[in-house]
């Protein structure tokens, strides 16, 4: 076991990816000397060679396009996008090829490709670099979407989403790259949460709070903070797509009351999806409607105003309260 | 027509063009490939016929670029990988593929349903340009792979070089030295959009600001095309990196079944490239110089009329396909969302299956 920060725990993991199979690589821009924008890939060039970590061209299209012809090849390529924000002139490779390729060839052909975003806001950055594009993916048949949320994850999840023969479009909430957590780097991948499950991170009675990538932690604090008073149950979904209901379900007909919580905006956001299908399963366990905390709909605003625009934790407790409120 | 550069083997009316650069090949087989345009003309004209009657959606037609098509097709080694457009019927004639396969596609009855790997042939791509990315990634695979005697080839139109995608792939097939070689059919109409809307020059001159070869070759030509073809491909192998191929044709018919040229283009135009048709130059130049007689063109036509009649009838029996594969194949693992959609639409079905043996049972 050892203390990780969650960028260390998917470096980690990425090398313990191009060690097991040799037919592994990384592409991205900036991924091989510099070691990414945050350093996600360091070292994995000067170890495995500039034909397995490849500086790319700067085109993002150009990333996920060469990738499916490397997968077509029979290699599994591991594609940095750079940030979240720079990923939508790629989306026309991802949603028209990527995610459709097994589909249109009734299964002949396998595209494991894993499109690796960091994402979300609170780093103050510049615009078009604290975005949360997940459900532009998530409606996308054929790709698995996830979210890591801590190190120990994000070690296990980067090599189980480069081992599926599906592509995966994997979010790494940037501003938990620093965090640290114990990750045990010994455990072998089979004991890993599968890639399609829900994890329930902190376990409750009262109400169950939904939530992903870089809100985990503040859903965690957010339960702490009002414990024992009220009995938050946590639950990290960690898979967006194919969302995993039967964790959901489980939990909200237990606690009866449904929050979820996300960095996007609530509009046509994961959320509603979520809420509809929690209505339609737990109906008449349900003391209140499935409420949901998020960004407003409006673009990403300058970073002087992202503490209003981002959930935090008090705003997540006033969408718990709410869900006492009926 | 801007004929910068262009090169030639066969003129229109049939005569041998020495080009020192492009010496005869001697084993070229020429009746093979005057064969493999007219049976896929007939392919061509089959399918436009099937749409007309209804069996097929769409067909999108290869009139006029089968010299191109064939040409370049025969060039390639088994080994060679093929990324096609949605109009390389003859690419895929040559890479041994049932036409039928093809008329799935625009049938509806499938997206793709050979194997690729089995032909060397890619699915079509329709999204324009998109191709040209892949075949170039899975010319860094051949890299890696250290496989010297594999190279690809990506087809593509006049439209699709306004495409991004187009210029990355040329981006990076140039910085990595990539096996490829870019085979364009300007075929001078994207849809109604002519050449000129397209690029203010020749489009194999935007080769050199890429930092690799571009040539224009009569796409009119088979031998020429197979020539070139067949050169750039070896350059590609033996580690020159990409070449790009502008052969320069034109499309005799519509776009697609559901266009209609007149709108856009005068019929004068058309008539010049009818005096250039890629068969004619062969046959004439064939039986010119005593290569072939009637009795070896009354076969081919003969063989063509098979063909015909088998598309035909293997077209019009197509099976559709069953209803709950709709949900096969969308992920290699499971999704839980999915399993769940998929067994209530068979609960749905079913249940017109139920009302409709109660009515029957009632009715006895």
């Amino acid at each position: 076991m050892s203390k990780l920060t969650l960028s260390k725990a998917l470096n980690e993991g990425l090398r313990r990816a191009l060690e097991a199979d040799p037919k592994v690589m990384i592409m991205g821009e900036d991924v091989g000397k510099l070691g990414g924008v945050f350093r996600v890939t360091d070292g994995l060039q000067k170890d495995f060679g500039e034909h397995r970590v490849v500086d790319t061209p700067l085109a993002e299209s150009g990333i996920i396009g060469t990738a499916i012809g490397l997968a077509l090849r029979g290699y599994r390529p591991v594609c940095e996008i750079q940030f979240d924000g720079f990923v939508f002139p790629a989306t026309d490779q991802i949603i028209s090829q990527l995610a459709k390729m097994r589909y249109r060839s009734r299964g002949k052909i396998s595209l494991p490709v894993v499109i690796r975003i960091p994402c979300g806001g609170g780093i103050g950055a510049v615009e078009h670099h604290s975005e949360s594009p997940e459900a532009y993916f998530t409606h996308a048949a054929g790709l698995r979407v996830v979210a890591c949320a801590d190190a120990a994850d994000a070690y296990s999840m980067i090599q189980l989403a480069i081992a599926s023969d599906d592509p995966v479009i994997f979010f790494e909430p940037k501003r938990r790259y620093w965090d640290k957590g114990d990750v045990d780097t010994a455990a072998p991948l089979d004991s890993a949460v599968p890639l399609d499950r829900a994890r329930v991170v902190l376990p409750g009675t009262d109400v169950t709070l939904l939530s992903y990538g870089p809100l985990v932690r503040t859903c965690v604090e957010a339960a702490m903070a009002v414990a024992p008073e009220r009995s938050i149950e946590v639950i990290d979904l960690r898979s967006l797509s194919p969302l995993d209901m039967a964790t959901i379900e489980e939990s909200v007909k237990r606690t009866g009351r449904c929050v979820v919580a996300h960095e996007a905006p609530v509009y046509s956001g994961l959320g509603a999806e979520i809420a509809a299908r929690v209505t339609e399963a737990c109906f008449y366990h349900l003391e209140a409607p499935v409420l949901r905390v998020g960004a407003f709909a409006t673009p990403y605003p300058p970073s002087r105003l992202e503490e209003h625009y981002l959930p935090d934790l008090d705003r997540i407790l006033d969408g718990v309260d709410r869900a006492f409120s009926y | 027509m801007t004929e910068t550069g262009l090169i030639q083997l066969l003129t229109p009316e049939g005569e041998r063009v020495d080009n020192p650069a492009y010496p005869l090949d001697e084993a070229a087989d020429i009746k093979g490939m005057y064969r493999d345009m007219v049976l896929v003309r007939r392919i061509d004209t089959e399918a436009i016929a099937l749409q007309r009657h209804g069996e097929l959606g769409l067909w999108a037609s290869l009139l006029g670029q089968e010299a191109a098509q064939i040409g370049s097709g025969r060039a390639l080694t088994p080994k060679d990988m093929a990324f096609p457009s949605y109009r390389e019927h003859g690419v895929a004639w040559c890479r041994g593929l049932d036409p039928l396969r093809l008329l799935e596609l625009f049938r509806g009855v499938s997206n793709g349903s050979w194997e690729p790997e089995e032909h060397k042939f890619h699915l079509y791509t329709i999204v324009i340009g998109d191709q040209t990315l892949h075949a170039t990634g899975y010319a860094m695979g051949i890299q890696r792979d250290a496989a010297e005697d594999e190279a690809v080839i990506v087809y593509f139109g006049d439209g699709a070089t306004s495409q991004g995608d187009v210029s990355e792939a040329f981006a990076w097939a140039s910085v990595f030295n990539a096996p490829v070689v870019f085979f364009c059919q300007n075929n001078q109409w994207a849809i109604s959009a002519p050449q000129d809307r397209q690029s203010r020059v020749p489009l194999f001159q935007r080769a050199s600001g890429f930092g690799f070869p571009g040539v224009r070759v009569d796409g009119n030509d088979v031998l020429a095309c197979h020539a070139v073809t067949q050169r750039a491909l070896q350059a590609a192998r033996e580690g020159q990196g990409p070449t790009l191929i502008e052969a320069y044709t034109y499309r005799m018919g519509a776009h697609t079944t559901t266009d209609d040229p007149t709108r856009y283009r005068l019929a004068s135009d058309v008539e010049v490239w009818r005096l250039r048709d890629p068969i004619e130059r062969v046959r004439s130049y064939l039986a010119r110089s005593g290569q072939a007689d009637s009795t070896f063109f009354a076969a081919i036509d003969a063989e063509a009329n098979e063909l015909g009649e088998r598309i035909r009838e293997g077209c019009r029996t197509l099976p559709d396909p069953a209803p709950l594969e709709l949900f096969d194949h969308v992920y290699a693992g499971r999704s839980a969302i999915l399993d769940d959609e998929r067994e209530r639409y068979a609960a749905y079905l079913e249940s017109f299956e139920q009302t409709d043996t109660a009515l029957e049972e009632a009715r006895r």
